[in-house]
């Protein structure tokens, strides 16, 4: 049976990471048990595109009550592979995000900035047959929160991938070339040393279009099939 | 050989309702996925999957969701293609209110292989996580296959009561409590492939 690559412990962030406060009593101590790959692993939901509305991938248009959403209008796309450098079709992505004010959609958000009642800030869609996805947004904007001292989240955006099995999982967060506020932020920090860089996106002027919308460009890397055949 | 490096992890944070989990919090977006798979026309047993999920302190998660994968009764998984037919994947958060639970309504699945006891994978991410974690649920009635569980027998034997999720009839439903232990003397085995 195929097999697949196993999580890179030098790409992700340790479970528990001090700075990062929420960490320390929501993570497990206990190493995880590491247990062959079977049928289950193997495999995991898929998703027919007819499943999506047509405008589901264009978060300022999805969710309008009386017209535009505020905000610098951006088209965010790039290429979902695996580690041997293969575009993966068929996976389906979702996103959310806060509004300009840097204010989400949750009620749960105590932020006190605006509400846009024209953008719901969430977004799907499914990578086409080269591995592409691609989503037209408004910049999110920067958050306090109450992590420390004038603790404020960078501009971010949430990226949720369903890939071809529940092995090739990844829930995570965009980030954008230049924010002053990644080297202060213990979310973004706790990637190791080499690999948070692969979290930014950047600016793309083929991307961009004129007259509507800036582009930035952000590929995601997911575990893939082993190159060898699996030995058991 | 690797070309390409994963990207690396970054928790869920708290305010993924309105994009995951949309319907269940009352948000205007459609699901991708529900807390209930048992539609008109499905085979099989219907059960109830239902759990706290405990913290270091021993409080209860809030903003925490759980992703469910499984086998229909017939221990099969669902292919591309066949969506009218039992899907085996569930999502739900455990809520914000004063009982914050994952309640997930779904089939008992049958066995996927000769050797495994029937099981259903957890996949549980939260505000916190910095990385999801996987786990999987097995059932107190099915002592006999447990027994002989390639996975669970892997396990130590003060752990792997964590995996087995409690059966209980009440008014002839049918619910299977799994406790899922971020840490301390019961945490909950958790698993890597
Ligand atoms: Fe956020």
């Amino acid at each position: 049976m195929e097999s697949f690559t196993p999580k890179d412990s030098d790409s992700h962030p340790p479970l528990i990471h001090p700075p990062y406060k929420s960490s320390i009593t929501r993570s497990p101590t206990e190493e995880p048990i590491i247990v062959p790959q079977t049928i289950t692993e193997l495999t995991g939901p898929k998703f027919n595109p007819s499943i999506l509305p047509e405008d589901s991938y264009d978060l300022t248009n999805n969710s309008r009550n009386s017209g535009e959403p505020i905000g610098e209008r951006l088209i965010v796309a790039g290429r979902v592979l695996d580690e041997n450098g293969v575009p993966i079709s068929g996976v389906m992505v979702e996103i959310w995000q806060a509004n300009s004010a840097g204010k989400y959609t949750d009620r749960e958000d105590q932020h006190h900035a605006a509400v846009d009642p024209n953008f719901l800030g969430a977004g799907r869609t499914i990578t086409d047959e080269d591995g592409w996805y691609r989503f037209i947004t408004i910049r999110p904007g920067a958050y306090p929160w109450g992590n420390h001292a004038n603790a404020w989240r960078p501009h971010h955006i949430h990226f949720s991938i369903l890939g071809k099995n529940i092995m090739t999982r990844l829930v995570t967060q965009m980030y954008f070339e230049g924010d002053p506020l990644l080297p202060f932020d213990p979310i973004y920090n706790a990637a190791p040393d080499d690999a948070r860089t692969r979290l930014i996106a950047a600016f793309s002027l083929d991307l961009t279009e004129q007259g509507f919308a800036l582009g930035y460009r952000w590929d995601i890397v997911i575990r893939g099939p082993k190159a060898t055949p699996f030995e058991d | 050989m690797s070309y390409e490096k994963q990207t690396p992890s970054q928790t869920v944070g708290p305010f993924f309702s309105y994009g995951l989990t949309p319907q269940q919090y009352d948000y205007d977006y459609s699901d991708l996925a529900t807390g209930d798979l048992v539609a008109d026309g499905i085979q099989g047993e219907a059960i109830n999957l239902i759990g706290t999920i405990y913290n270091g302190d021993g409080q209860e998660l809030r903003h925490a969701i759980i992703e469910s994968w499984q086998a229909d009764s017939m221990g099969r998984y669902a292919k591309m293609g066949l969506m009218e037919t039992f899907s085996g994947f569930a999502r739900v958060g455990t809520g914000r209110g004063e009982d914050p639970r994952y309640r997930i309504r779904t089939v008992k699945p049958g066995r996927v292989d000769q050797r495994q006891a029937p099981h259903i994978a957890l996949t549980l991410f939260s505000r916190g996580l910095m990385h999801h974690v996987y786990t999987r649920l097995y059932f107190s009635d099915e002592e006999e296959a447990n027994e002989k569980d390639p996975l669970l027998q892997r396990l130590p034997a003060h752990r792997r009561q964590t995996l087995i999720a409690k059966r209980v009839e009440a008014e002839n439903v049918i619910f299977y409590q799994f406790d899922i232990h971020m840490q301390g003397n019961q945490e909950t085995v958790f698993l890597e492939f």
